[in-house]
């Protein structure tokens, strides 16, 4: 655990008046710390490209009043530099009349522990484990030109000291390994990508030779690919894959349930709550309390305990993902859903480890079921309009199915969909939910966490995919 | 205020001095300081102020051809101390690599010339305010506009180079950004657009009102869109779209890239990959221009580059290392292009948008489909039918797909460029695209 206080000319009781004297007037707020250490260990080109390191410190300072947020940071924990910052809040909110709300529930509960990853691993043995990924890569086939493959750790340790001196910790470890590899033959590139990772040292995922199953399935990925033909364009059937492919849920259905654009009214699900937004049997629930994933969190950037929120059950819209302004504004609570990149950036609604249930159906039957449509099993990026409601996703690995029965894979296409009818296109529910391998981070607001996302295999009705085969 | 030129270099020179006394060959260090203020509104009120105060520094050092490198916000002598030590620590554990170098010193920059880039203006947050109360109250004039998000960013910057050649050069920079996001809805559809203006000069921002106006406008023309059927199609590029396609292109001839083998661009040099009248430039000496700069972010002096002359790869954007392993010498763009642009082309805006009988303009792309090692490009898009140049109606949920390779040989380019941002382009029109719709 971090002191933030042990080098400062401000010692904690003068940070505590500090606060309580800028937030007295106020709704909410409180002083954000943050240290953090990180690390990047990256081989590319047959070459140790990069070994960096990065330890970043500083405090964000907020004062809530009404709906209007007072926000202001520093890397210098000082008594100046705070003073200053009060001083910014103090006069955007000259008129602040508010009446803070000390309440923050409490919980004994953690989903992970206070190691820190970067200390638990030499270098030398992950530069080992990087020079092993190339070898073994290189070595499979002749076709492989060219590999990356990286470590990427990470120790935060956060302090948020409330009005009243009402302090809440977090230390939250954070790792992933990723491999990239590059096939050619006949003079056609195709590029594969796997990583995994979570919340726990590099070698709770490292145990037996796991790196070669994670280099095994960037290489055949890009295999797939390899021999893959031009995607076919228009509207038609989409079966996607269990796991990974959920950032579906999360483009289209995920951001739309976020707290601030539903207070906004500017998602197009504002309007819809209690109402059936997705086909029977559609449960999505957002767990920030999973062991170890990467998407958990023990408190939120808030300091409120994360829990288990249902969004959407049976079909039916249940809630929305909320941080405090927005739980007050909206006349409800907080989900533990408040986060933060870090102490630069304001506190969010966002969303952890966002996940479909599972139904009663077999992926089999889906496939059987379609005549001409394509099978999605893995996905790049995807991003939303969240007010027209439109999403977009990017296949890595899918393949056309042709009268009930897969068939060659296609290239790399853009599906096009449309959120709040997307859910009511779904007409099976597979028996096989899958968590991702830990790989997400979702932007919004120029702002990029670590989330989680999980489904079963889903069959959906029509959605246009961006092919060049007319 | 933005922290001074000598506060910086002090820092600088302290970490150059310990990391060549604990056994540092080469050094290379960048200390920066910004300050920015913020303020949001939203539907005519105060939502969000916002003043942000980022400290960094650095620092790589390397041991003959070893290299490590750590980066910090925290600038005490203490904290620096641990770091460095730990800097030459993993410098030694890290592999030999014998590209790894300082750029060669007859390439570093030698002065730093004053492009105009630094306002020394301060602008209260009230008068932010100000600017926003009129920017709001033109955007939200029509009854179909039921949200508006806007916001005004100051920023000043500062920032010193050095390295143990004995390079040490920095300069100050500012930028006043102010944007307007509106939402409008009718009984059919909500939807969505925005204006911004981004200038390193306070007078040279775009009138608030005028800002306001645009949004509104571009969004209330979005509203009712309609999907249409999958054809083979001529697309026309608004300029915010076309300077992202130039932008694309800007990576894949990388050197990064290029060395590496994932560009669809390899070995293209010499080699005509546009259509004959285009010619592509990256020019760092424009006067306030906001990618303007005398070196690169390893100090080598950056020149005009013509990086495709009619039609034909000229150059690639080189840095130091990827230079060594290619053979060829930095070209002074490392961390990338300076302003970047397409000159413009032969053809009025009017004329380009009637030469097809049926196309569609392009306002907005959504995704990330843009594949630099094959060249494949999928996005979902939104925008107009035009037929016979009138815009007939809006359209959305589809999708444009084609390759760079046959794209680039299929565009034209109209003569409206503006130097607007640090990368420009004038409208564009791709012939022969894929749309994905019904």
């Amino acid at each position: 655990m971090s002191n933030f206080f042990d080098k400062s000319d401000l010692n904690r009781n003068e940070a505590e008046t500090i606060v309580s004297d800028t937030l007295k007037k106020c709704d909410d707020g409180e002083l954000y710390l943050e240290n953090s250490k990180s690390e990047s260990i990256l081989l590319d080109d047959n070459k140790i490209k990069k070994s960096s390191y990065n330890s970043d410190l500083g405090f964000g300072f907020r004062a809530v009043s009404g709906e209007i947020v007072a926000y202001s940071h520093s890397n210098e924990i000082s008594k100046n530099s705070l003073k200053q910052s009060s001083e910014n809040l103090k006069s955007t909110l000259k008129s602040a009349k508010g009446n803070y709300d000390y309440s923050i529930p409490k919980s004994n509960k953690k989903y992970y522990t206070n190691i820190n990853p970067i200390e638990e691993k030499t270098l030398n043995s992950k530069i080992e484990i990087l020079n092993k990924v190339n070898e073994y890569l290189r070595k499979k086939d002749n076709n492989v030109k060219q590999v990356t493959a990286n470590f990427s750790g990470e120790q935060k340790s956060v302090e948020i000291i409330r009005s009243g001196g009402e302090t809440l910790t977090d230390v939250r470890p954070l790792v992933r390994f990723n491999v990239s590899v590059m096939l050619e033959k006949n003079g056609r590139k195709e590029s594969g990508v796997y990583g995994i990772g979570g919340r726990q040292s590099y070698d709770d995922y490292l145990t037996n030779d796991n790196w070669k199953n994670v280099c095994d399935e960037a290489f055949r990925i890009a295999s797939v690919n390899l021999d893959s033909k031009p995607a076919p364009a228009g509207e038609m059937k989409v079966v996607l894959g269990p796991g990974w492919p959920a950032i579906l849920i999360h483009e289209a259905i995920g951001h739309g349930l976020e707290g601030d654009f539903n207070r906004k009214k500017t998602s197009a699900f504002h309007n819809l709550m209690g109402q059936k937004v997705a086909s029977e049997g559609v449960t999505i629930i957002d767990d920030g309390t999973l062991d170890n994933r990467r998407g958990s969190l023990t408190i939120d950037d808030e300091g409120t305990p994360t829990e288990k929120t249902v969004l959407i059950e049976n079909g039916i819209l249940k809630n929305f993902m909320q941080d405090r302004l927005n739980a007050r504004l909206m006349k409800t609570r907080s989900t533990g859903s408040g986060r933060r990149e870090n102490y630069r950036h304001i506190v969010l609604p966002r969303m952890r480890n966002t996940m479909m249930l599972s139904g009663k159906q077999t992926q089999d039957e889906m496939i059987k079921s379609v005549d001409r449509g394509i099978f999605a099993v893995s996905f790049g990026g995807g991003q939303v309009d969240i007010t027209s409601g439109k999403f977009v996703f990017n296949c890595t690995e899918a393949y056309e199915i042709i009268n009930g029965k897969i068939g060659s894979p296609i290239k790399g296409a853009t599906l096009i969909g449309d959120g709040p009818s997307i859910l009511k296109e779904v007409s099976m529910v597979g028996n096989d939910m899958m968590l991702d391998p830990g790989i997400g981070t979702c932007g919004k607001a120029g702002q990029g966490v670590p989330v989680g996302v999980a489904q079963p295999s889903i069959l959906i009705n029509k959605m246009t995919v961006g092919g060049t085969n007319l | 205020m933005v922290k001074d030129q000598e506060y910086l270099e002090k820092k600088a020179s302290y970490c150059l001095d310990l990391a060549k006394k604990l056994g540092a060959t080469d050094i290379s260090v960048n200390v920066g300081n910004s300050i920015s203020e913020t303020v949001n509104f939203r539907n005519k009120k105060l939502d969000e102020s916002n003043r942000s105060d980022n400290l960094g520094i650095d620092i790589t050092t390397f041991i003959g051809k070893k290299k490590s490198s750590i980066s910090s916000s925290n600038l005490q002598e203490d904290n620096l101390n641990i770091l460095i030590e730990k800097c030459i620590e993993t410098t030694k554990n890290t592999p030999e690599d014998e590209f790894n170098s300082l750029p060669d010193k007859d390439l570093l920059a030698q002065e730093v010339k004053d492009f105009n880039l630094y306002d020394d203006t301060h602008l209260e947050n009230d008068s932010k305010a100000e600017y926003l109360t009129r920017l709001e109250a033109a955007a939200s004039r029509d009854k179909k506009i039921v949200n508006t998000e806007s916001s005004f960013v100051e920023n000043k910057s500062n920032f010193i180079l050095a390295n143990s050649d004995g390079f040490c050069k920095g300069f100050k920079s500012s930028s006043f950004v102010a944007s307007s996001v509106a939402v409008a809805k009718d009984d059919k559809s909500m939807e969505r657009d925005y204006e911004y203006t981004h200038k390193c000069h306070l007078n040279d921002i775009k009138n608030a009102e005028e800002l306001g106006k645009k949004a509104a406008e571009y969004t209330l023309r979005k509203l009712s869109p309609k999907k249409i059927g999958s054809e083979k199609i001529s697309i026309i590029f608004d300029k915010r779209i076309a300077k992202g396609i130039l932008s694309t292109f800007a990576s894949a001839i990388s050197a990064s890239a290029i060395s590496r083998g994932t560009s669809f661009l390899k070995d293209k040099i010499n080699q005509k990959i546009f259509s004959d009248s285009v010619n592509i430039f990256d020019k760092p000496d424009i006067f306030k221009g906001q990618g303007s700069r005398s070196f690169d972010s390893e100090g080598v002096k950056t020149d005009t580059l013509k990086l495709v002359e009619q039609g034909v790869l000229k150059n690639y954007l080189i840095d130091t290392y990827n230079g060594r392993k290619l053979n060829l010498k930095s070209n002074g763009r490392c961390g990338g292009t300076s302003n970047l642009y397409f000159e413009n082309g032969k053809i009025s805006y009017k004329d380009l948008i009637n030469s097809n009988p049926k196309c569609l303009y392009i306002t907005e792309t959504i995704g990330h489909g843009s594949n630099i090692v094959t060249g494949d490009y999928s996005v979902g898009a939104t925008g107009f039918l035009i037929e016979n140049g009138e815009f007939k109606h809006p359209i959305n949920e589809i999708t444009i797909a084609g390759n760079f390779k046959d794209m680039f040989q299929n565009l034209t380019l109209a003569n409206d460029l503006e130097f607007e941002y640090s990368t420009n382009s004038p409208t564009m029109m791709i012939e022969g695209m894929v749309v994905a719709g019904k």
